[in-house]
């Protein structure tokens, strides 16, 4: 990844290798955070304010499925609200809260870029469109029986 | 020289340079556009919006702190409306968003009174809010001993941020989160590591920083403000006490007008508190038969003290004086004239931190050869020997990074280890000690293509390695000025005040190694700490502060003023001489000068009347290069000191830095609870040891 | 995801950048060669950067970011002859509400992207280039990874490519959730490893942009636009559109129609043909109420404001914007308290927090809506939202502050009966005003 940008920039890997390594982990630790600096040349306090920033990173540990419900507009016109209410019913979780095994988790995110084929609820890095609140039920139950 | 173009401001034509931010084209000119993120000498933000102004032929309102004045695209000379109807109502409108989630606690608020908010919204409006909703509120948060943060408060100007990265080069402020929750944190996640200067709270405009020993103590009417100089490093900082009721409250630089400006290391604005620590010596002591000491009255010692000197005196008994490079210059003139002419001795000296002698012989016939602080700030290229600056000399080593981030300067540094000055350096060359003159060598051709250079260097550089230092400093065939490193407040003012061992005298180790020594008199200083008095029967006399190990040995200890207590004059590393002004007095100490005036009238001695004063004057007319202008002195300004000229003897005796660290600074440093409580904290980036 | 996300082709689309979408296999990078692929690379080869800047600009073509900048006239501002390395940056963030097009073109035809970025290259004499992606779209850049280690096995993309003695090397760069990096200065520093937020212009990118080289940045759909200008000559395309608005542009169609879709039309098509043909009317036979013609920060038009001509000029004269192409369609029973508190709390989500007017604005904005919205109005709010979002339009620091304020303010100036109609629905004001 560091070779990717030009001599003496190893900062610019900063983001993406945040991202890449919460993918493997699940969260960005204090570790990670060292980590990172180490590798990228820069304080720790200057992966933290990264860190701060982005709102895909994360300090604590999201279900091993994270459910991502936009309700932005576009989504909103045609039933994202309810799919998220019915989403937290589902699996009794709040915003950004993640379930008490570990398994699922819920966001209810801005728009993802799937406003043509609302709504649309991403799981992890899948993106499921036109989401009806039948399929969005038989999405979560089919994940329960692979778990 | 800049181009001067016309711009219209108000309705008023002024001349401004080109390219000149209008912020201060403006501000030149008596015209005040408000802003919180503008500082000058820090990177540009434009992040507030509270100096938008009105210009002609632009739609939307312009950022001051960042609009380079011009003259228009048709010539015509760039007009401003820093007041208009528009102008007005966007600060209003800027200062009501800022206040939605600002506590309005200002009653309460630490920063009452000397607050830039509180300030803008009495002048600019916005005092009723249109803002009805519930305001978010955390909870404040204790970052380092001496640092708390109130994230609520913070109105996000990143002054902080730069004055610990820019300014102070260490970088341990930065920004969380994003949006209205964003806010600033410190580098270790929930406490800081850092220098602890507290400039971050100094350049806070509202009350989000706050100072863990100031905080909730007073308001800022209730104290006076005291400028005085810093009694630690020789780098000579001003510093004002705010004092209440007799007591220090607080250090800081509030105007800004000392040779430091905003700067303030963590002494200088912390370490005033050894001054009423219990252990603080009140009255006289007289060792007793049992081997304590008994508290007598300073009529007693006075006389004891007196007739002790007058016998030994006429009886040509052996005298042994050690000054302070702590005490005023008046009081060090006073010293050595008292022990020259007053006793009759020789042997006089103090604790030589730096070889300034060989300095000032080497640069013999020279003039213009030492360096100013301003110099360090101006000069094209500053090279480092043999010295940890941001440690040792906070300032000096601020002065470099300014120069570096406002001139571009080149910084060098030929160091045994990593020094902040690695981060700017051209060149950073480590070396074993004493091969600094070989790591200086080595940047030969880098420096010989500079325009101009100051060289600092640490003590390891003395004698023979000094002489070839300077020898190399003109093979380079560019100006060069040079600072020597001594330290504490007044080490150059104690070299210059002739505390020294000429002429045959004894050295301070001659002195403690002679056997037949029947006084010693120690006048603030700790000689016997690293080292042991030869002579058994020897009357001590020790004025100090506190019960150091010298005083516990003395005879005789008599409590002294500390330099926030007393007037005179100290001169700093860079020979510059500032005024002391006395902030307090502590019950039952005197100055040294008036210890050492008592001494002589109780003797029958005519020194001279031992007030600063009179002092300063003699030493004016008496000292070379100390002919400086009172009127200068008198406002708080320095002034520099002329460079000794001519050929400087070689004097006996050990020369060498004490080699505090940030945090220490020898007796003082161990009696105030607040450099302690910093170097215990966890996080401290420097973990010193007491010397 | 088997299913394709392109929409049947409509006659009434003119296919030029979304022409490959429906062949077998459009990704690869044979199906691309087969159809016209890198022909305009190799025609670019032979002329001077000149020319080809020449090309883009009869092209009228206009940045499809957002702003409308026309291309050309960008392409020309970055000094070709800087000692320093230059660099060609794609944006590629799309996160404005309502757009979701540059997906497809990476997704469908990631070859098209490169070769648009390969002629960008070799008019600004720049040998890298970085894609810039947004983190959610991770299947996105994986797609766009496979299509450049493809090209870089066959010889596209490295050095000496297609034997042509040109050098680039091509790179994605995911972000992670911010859609202010979308702000051209503020990815750029996204790109350099900080926090997202904006630099202060000038020094515009084109001088000193990414690591402070000259930087062409443009969008993910502008880049891919550029093949076909130089294949077919700038005249050709710019004869698509209407004058100083040429070619065609992806419309993302969402909201309250039958047929929501990504759709190529020309620019000049009338908005209305959009909702009632391509989009195949309102659903459920409603009525049409308001459009955001461009994406959710684009002043809201009422139907009355809709029979116009999408084109830059023509939009921006209805009090709108183009902007990213994302139309957002508004049927009669739309709340539109509820439209404004919801664009209210995705700008007040974003704001990068960096500047006061729109950090704090934002904010309480979405406050004073929210509590609106939950029953908790009081009449001076309506004048109140108008003004908070009046004082924080062109102050900001960067155009966020603008998005916001803009749909905001229009909202209110436009529906501020609903909100009347709200408080009197309200009824006794017995409600609490602390959200
Ligand atoms: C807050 C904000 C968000 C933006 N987001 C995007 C984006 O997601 N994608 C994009 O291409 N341009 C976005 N832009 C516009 C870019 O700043 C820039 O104008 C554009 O990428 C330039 O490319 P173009 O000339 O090809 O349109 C955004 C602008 C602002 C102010
Ligand atoms: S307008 Fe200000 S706070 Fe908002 S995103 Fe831009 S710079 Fe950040
Ligand atoms: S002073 Fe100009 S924006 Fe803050």
């Amino acid at each position: 990844m560091l070779q990717s940008y030009p001599e003496g920039k190893k900062r610019s890997a900063v983001v993406p290798m945040l991202i890449y390594a919460q993918d493997e982990t699940g969260a960005v630790t204090a570790e990670l955070i060292e980590e990172v600096a180490k590798r990228c040349e820069v304080t720790p306090l200057q992966v933290d304010e990264v860190v701060g920033y982005y709102s895909m990173l994360h300090r604590k540990p999201q279900g091993k499925f994270h459910v991502q419900v936009c309700t932005n507009i576009s989504c909103m016109l045609v039933g994202g609200t309810e799919l998220y209410d019915q989403a937290c019913k589902k699996l009794g979780l709040g915003h950004k809260q993640t379930a008490a095994d570990g398994v699922f988790s819920l966001e209810e995110v801005e728009c993802m870029g799937a406003c043509s084929w609302a709504p649309m609820v991403a799981i992890n890095y899948d993106y499921h469109h036109n989401v009806t609140p039948e399929q969005f039920d038989a999405l979560i139950e089919g994940l329960k029986r692979a778990q | 020289m800049a181009e001067l173009v016309k711009v219209k401001i108000n309705g008023q034509e002024f001349e401004a340079e080109k390219g000149k931010l209008l912020i201060e084209a403006a501000r030149e000119n008596g015209i005040e556009i408000p802003a919180f993120c503008y500082k000058e000498g820090y990177s540009l933000q434009a992040a507030c919006r509270m100096c938008l102004v009105e210009v002609e032929g632009t739609p939307k309102l312009q950022v001051g702190c960042t609009l380079p004045v011009d003259v228009n695209r048709d010539g015509t000379p760039m007009v401003v409306h820093t007041e208009s109807d528009t102008v007005k109502a966007a600060r209003k409108s800027t200062l009501e968003l800022l206040l939605t989630n600002h506590p309005l606690d200002c009653p309460v608020c630490d920063k009452g009174g000397e607050c830039e908010l509180q300030d803008m919204v009495f002048r600019y409006g916005a005092g009723e809010s249109r803002y009805t909703e519930r305001k978010v509120h955390t909870p404040e948060k204790q970052w380092s001993p001496v640092v708390f943060f109130d994230a609520p408060r913070c109105i996000l100007c990143y002054r902080c941020v730069r004055a610990c990265n820019e300014g102070m080069g260490v970088g341990a402020l930065g920004i969380g989160n994003r949006g209205v929750v964003a806010e600033i944190i410190p580098n270790k996640h929930d406490h800081l590591e850092c220098d602890e200067c507290g400039a971050c709270i100094d350049i806070c405009p509202v009350g989000a920083l706050t100072s863990g020993i100031y905080r909730y103590q007073t308001r800022p009417w209730e104290m006076n403000h005291v400028g005085t100089i810093c009694t630690h490093c020789s780098d000579g900082c001003k510093t004002t006490l705010g004092v209440r009721d007799g007591e220090i409250m607080r250090g800081n630089n509030r105007d800004s007008s000392g040779i430091n400006g905003e700067f303030l290391c963590v002494k200088g604005r912390y370490g005033f508190d050894f001054v009423n620590h219990p252990d603080r010596l009140q009255t006289p002591l007289l060792r007793n038969a049992a081997g304590g000491f008994d508290e007598i009255s300073w009529a007693q010692a006075l006389d004891l003290v007196s007739k002790k000197f007058t016998e030994v005196k006429s009886k040509n008994g052996k005298f042994g004086v050690i000054g302070s490079n702590h005490t005023t210059n008046e009081e060090n003139y006073f010293l050595q004239k008292f022990a020259r002419q007053g006793l009759g001795t020789k042997n006089i000296d103090h604790h030589r931190t730096g070889d300034l002698a060989t300095l000032f012989d080497a640069l013999s016939g020279k003039t213009d050869a030492l360096a100013s602080m301003q110099d360090v700030y101006t000069a094209k290229a500053v090279l480092v020997v043999g010295s940890d600056l941001a440690q040792q000399h906070p300032l000096l080593s601020f002065q470099a990074r300014a120069n570096y981030r406002h001139h571009a300067a080149h910084i060098y540094a030929v160091t045994t280890g990593e020094v902040r000055e690695d981060k700017q350096a051209v060149a950073s060359v480590r070396v074993q000690k004493g091969g600094e003159l070989a790591g200086v060598e080595s940047l030969r051709d880098k420096l010989k293509a500079e325009a101009n250079l100051v060289i600092v260097f640490g003590d390891t550089v003395q004698g023979d390695a000094l002489r070839k230092l300077v020898a190399f400093g003109d093979s380079l065939g560019i100006p060069v000025k040079y600072v020597g490193l001594v330290d504490y407040s007044n080490s150059r003012g104690a070299y210059d005040m002739d505390l020294l061992p000429r002429d045959g005298g004894l050295s301070r180790e001659q002195m403690l190694a002679a056997a037949d020594l029947d006084v010693l008199w120690v006048v603030g200083a700790n000689p016997l700490k690293s080292a042991a008095l030869a002579s058994k029967n020897a009357c001590v006399v020790v004025q100090d502060m506190f019960l150091t190990e010298t005083a516990k040995a003395a005879t005789l200890v008599l409590p002294a003023a500390s330099a926030y207590e007393k007037n005179g004059t100290v001169t700093n590393v860079t020979g510059e001489v500032q005024k002391l002004k006395q902030a307090i007095k502590v019950m039952g100490t005197k100055t040294d000068l008036e210890i050492m005036g008592s001494i002589a009238k109780e003797m029958g001695l005519n020194l001279g009347i031992w007030l600063p004063e009179k002092m300063l004057e003699e030493i004016r007319s008496t000292v070379h290069g100390y002919n400086v202008a009172l009127p200068v002195l008198s406002s708080g300004a320095a002034v520099a000191t002329q460079p000794l000229n001519g050929k400087v003897a070689a004097l006996p005796g050990t020369i060498g830095s004490a080699g505090d660290t940030l945090f220490t600074s020898g007796t003082l440093g161990r009696y105030s609870k607040t450099l302690n409580s910093v170097m215990e904290a966890p996080g401290s980036l420097y973990g010193g040891k007491d010397h | 995801m088997a299913k394709k996300l392109y929409n049947e082709p409509s006659p009434l689309e003119t296919k030029v950048i979304s022409k490959r979408w429906g062949l077998e296999g459009s990704e690869t990078l044979d199906v691309y060669l087969a159809n016209d692929g890198f022909k305009a690379f190799l025609k670019a080869r032979e002329m001077t950067p000149e020319a080809i800047i020449e090309e883009v600009k009869t092209s009228a073509l206009r940045g499809r970011g957002g702003a409308g900048f026309p291309t050309g006239l960008k392409w020309s501002f970055v000094p070709r002859t800087s000692p320093k390395p230059k660099y060609i940056v794609v944006n590629g963030d799309e996160s404005e509400p309502g757009t979701c097009k540059d997906r497809l073109l990476i997704e469908y035809d990631p070859h098209n992207l490169i070769e648009g970025i390969l002629i960008a290259g070799l008019a600004m004499d720049a040998h890298k280039g970085y894609i810039y992606i947004r983190g959610e779209y991770r299947f996105v850049i994986e797609k766009m990874n496979k299509a450049i280690a493809e090209a870089y096995a066959r010889g596209y993309l490295g050095k000496n490519i297609a034997g042509t003695g040109f050098d680039f090397d091509l790179y994605t760069h995911s972000g992670a959730g911010a859609y202010e990096c979308g702000e051209e200065t503020a990815l750029l520093d996204s790109l350099e490893g900080k926090r997202g937020v904006p630099r202060m212009k000038p020094p515009f990118p084109a001088v000193a942009g990414a690591w402070a080289s000259p930087t062409l940045l443009n969008n993910v759909e502008t880049f891919a636009s550029v093949p076909a200008i130089i294949r077919d000559g700038g005249a050709a395309y710019a004869a698509l559109g209407t004058p100083k608005n040429g070619g065609t542009r992806l419309l993302c169609l969402s909201g309250h129609v039958n047929k929501p879709g990504v759709y190529e039309i020309p620019l000049g098509f009338p908005m209305m043909k959009a909702i009632n043909e391509l989009g195949g009317g309102m659903r459920n036979g409603k009525k049409l109420k308001a459009v955001v013609p461009g994406g959710s920060s684009c002043p809201i038009l009422l139907a009355s404001e809709c029979d116009i001509a999408m084109d830059y000029d023509t939009v921006a004269k209805a009090g709108s914007m183009l902007g990213s192409g994302g139309m957002v369609v508004l049927d009669e029973d739309t709340d539109m308290v509820a439209v404004a508190l919801r664009i209210m709390r995705f700008y007040a989500h974003e704001s990068c927090g960096w500047c006061i007017p729109c950090r704090e604005g934002t904010t309480w904005l979405r406050k004073i809506l929210q509590r609106f919205n939950d029953g908790g109005g009081r009449h001076e709010d309506i004048a109140l939202i108008g003004d908070v979002a009046k004082n924080m339009f062109g102050r900001t620091f960067c155009a966020l502050g603008d998005a916001a304020a803009m749909p905001t303010m229009s909202i209110i100036q436009k529906f501020s009966h609903e909100f009347e109609e709200r408080l009197a629905k309200q009824g006794s004001g017995l409600v609490s005003i602390n959200g």
